[in-house]
């Protein structure tokens, strides 16, 4: 047990060295997100929203977006790209246990996440005073969805790394999904003013249901009548959510594969 | 009566062995497959229609260096990605350090290295960042030293491999594949795009390895490299073996025809000839004196190989 610890560790620590040297990784998982908050906040001064300013209904957007820009976007683009640069295959060929690359790739996930969101949360309130919860409901409602997040977005990640042959491949995927969903699922505009079939699409996807529960974190209660169902109402953010991470962890079980197609 | 260097070795308190222990030695099977670090039986793989692999046989002794040479397309690396344990296979026996590769598991990976094709990752780390890494995956390995000594890459232990030259790069990934301490290597087209002296300074590394009583794979498309490392080679074209015999037996080589080449009147000539200093003691009576351009030439293992592999023929 303690030599399987240490080889999740391990692997965790060569993760995040490979990401935080590659610019790439650090612009579209960190900066991206941070430069999108700094330029909408600033432009979008007046938004017509009851009970909170744009930059706090922003904020919890963002921070709803950063495992999805981490986690999602960021394991389904770099899994085809080590599996095609001769990464995975040298791994396999180690006797490193198989579960440390996928420990390594959710210790990486979550480093970032933290990074984004202390960087957010920073930027937030020096810039455009945002105000950081602090009631205990908050901070574990926090809590639970960023770890049902990890799990959903991880998991949907490394399944789409399984059908792109490159990191390229999958990039053309994923990016417009993600910026798709971010359009239609209440990050930037609020879903209440969407056209009802761009609503029901959204809702579908998880994505909206954690802007959903993380608005119910760092908005006012009052707001919760905004929302499409007229509350934050967080038990269906779990259970879709839920029903989103289940999918995402038999896809990623079953789909997963450490050598290029047709090279087994 | 046993030989005197015999009872040296006994222990001091059994100076004479039981007649059991005498008149039952271990049977003779048991010591074959103890010597055998790679045993392939009738191996087959087929993609689709394509039949990739045909009943390939061969047994690999421990601490040898074995060369498998081929054409691309030959079967070569399906063969050796089988035996990695990367790849599946239709039919045939193998054991592999006395396991089957599609059974492999950690106990059985720790005692292998795998110096794959084609690796272009770890860009980012340094080189001590990932010998230090994939040392910790092996229970025994070498100390980073060593590895970086055995690879020559003592001087760039602090650079990113991204900064690394083609050859560089490929030595790293030598160093990878050694530095768990294992029983056999597999190296898989190891010194493509090396110059001459990386070559040279790579096929010491082998020897080295050798000397330590390794049990080294080779594939190669350099001829001479098979040549200059390999105590047996095996050459496989349309997925079986077509020959399988030390470097310089192979094919007949020892005794096959030489090239003599010369110059009479002018006109450069040449003759095939199992008997080439009849053929020049004939010569130089018929025309007396040097002979003008006088060169006698056996078959490098390349013409030998070309030969198998049916490129000469056409």
């Amino acid at each position: 047990m303690r030599s399987l610890l240490k080889s999740w560790v391990g692997r965790g620590r060569i993760e995040v060295l490979l990401t935080f040297r590659d610019r790439r990784t650090i612009m579209f998982t960190v900066l991206l997100p941070l430069i999108l908050l700094l330029v909408l906040s600033a432009v979008v001064q007046h938004a017509d929203l009851k009970y909170a300013s744009f930059a706090q209904y922003l904020t919890a957007g963002m921070i709803a977006s950063g495992l999805v820009y981490g986690g999602f976007q960021g394991l389904s683009i770099s899994i085809p790209e080590e599996r095609s640069d001769g990464a995975l295959k040298r791994l396999y060929g180690t006797p490193m246990p198989r579960s440390a690359y996928f420990v390594g790739k959710i210790i990486n996930v979550v480093v970032i996440y933290v990074i984004q969101v202390v960087l957010m949360l920073g930027l937030g309130v020096i810039a455009y005073h945002v105000t950081i919860p602090t009631s205990l409901h908050a901070i574990v409602t926090f809590a639970w969805l960023s770890a049902l997040a990890l799990v959903t977005f991880s998991s949907l990640g490394i399944a789409l790394s399984s059908f792109a042959k490159t990191g390229q491949a999958a990039a053309a995927i994923a990016t417009p999904l993600v910026l798709f969903l971010q359009f239609t699922s209440g990050v930037f505009f609020v879903v209440k003013t969407e056209p009802a079939w761009m609503r029901t699409i959204a809702s579908v996807f998880p994505l909206r249901w954690m802007c959903q529960g993380m608005r119910s974190v760092f908005l006012p209660a009052k707001f919760g009548s905004q929302e499409l169902g007229g509350g934050f109402h967080l038990p269906e953010v779990a259970l879709i959510m839920g029903v989103w991470a289940v999918v995402g962890l038999v896809l990623c079980f079953r789909t997963f594969r450490w050598l290029p197609l047709g090279e087994d | 009566m046993l030989p005197p260097e015999w009872i040296a070795l006994l222990p001091a308190s059994s100076s004479a062995p039981s007649p059991e222990w005498r008149e039952s030695p271990p049977p003779s099977a048991t010591v074959s497959v103890v010597s055998a670090a790679v045993v392939v039986s009738g191996l087959t793989r087929s993609y689709g229609e394509l039949r990739a692999v045909k009943g390939i046989s061969f047994t690999i002794e421990q601490g040898s260096c074995t060369a498998l040479l081929g054409p691309n397309g030959a079967g070569k690396t399906t063969t050796v990605e089988i035996l990695e344990g990367y790849r599946h296979r239709d039919g045939g026996d193998i054991a592999v350090l006395g396991t089957d590769p599609a059974r492999g598991d950690r106990s059985w990976r720790q005692r292998l290295g795998i110096v794959p094709q084609n690796c272009a990752d770890l860009h980012e780390l340094t080189v001590n960042e990932c010998v230090t890494y994939f040392a910790s995956l092996y229970p025994a390995p070498r100390t980073q030293q060593d590895v970086l000594e055995l690879v020559g890459l003592v001087d760039k232990a602090g650079s990113r491999v991204s900064t690394l030259s083609g050859g560089q790069r490929r030595r790293l990934d030598v160093a990878l594949g050694i530095v768990g301490n294992p029983e056999l290597v597999f190296l898989d087209e190891p010194t493509t795009g090396f110059d001459p002296e990386a070559r040279r300074a790579f096929w010491q590394l082998v020897r080295a390895l050798k000397a330590e009583g390794v049990t080294i794979l080779l594939t190669t498309h350099y001829m001479e490299e098979a040549d200059a490392l390999a105590d047996r080679a095996i050459v496989v074209n349309h997925g079986v073996v077509v020959a399988d015999a030390p470097p310089r037996a192979l094919g007949d080589r020892a005794d096959d025809l030489a090239v003599v080449k010369w110059f009479e009147g002018g006109v450069a000539l040449e003759r095939d000839t199992t008997t080439p200093t009849a053929l020049i003691a004939e010569l130089h009576a018929r025309l007396g004196g040097e002979l003008a351009g006088l060169e006698v030439r056996r078959p490098t293992l390349e013409d030998v190989y070309l030969r198998l592999v049916g490129e000469g023929s056409t």
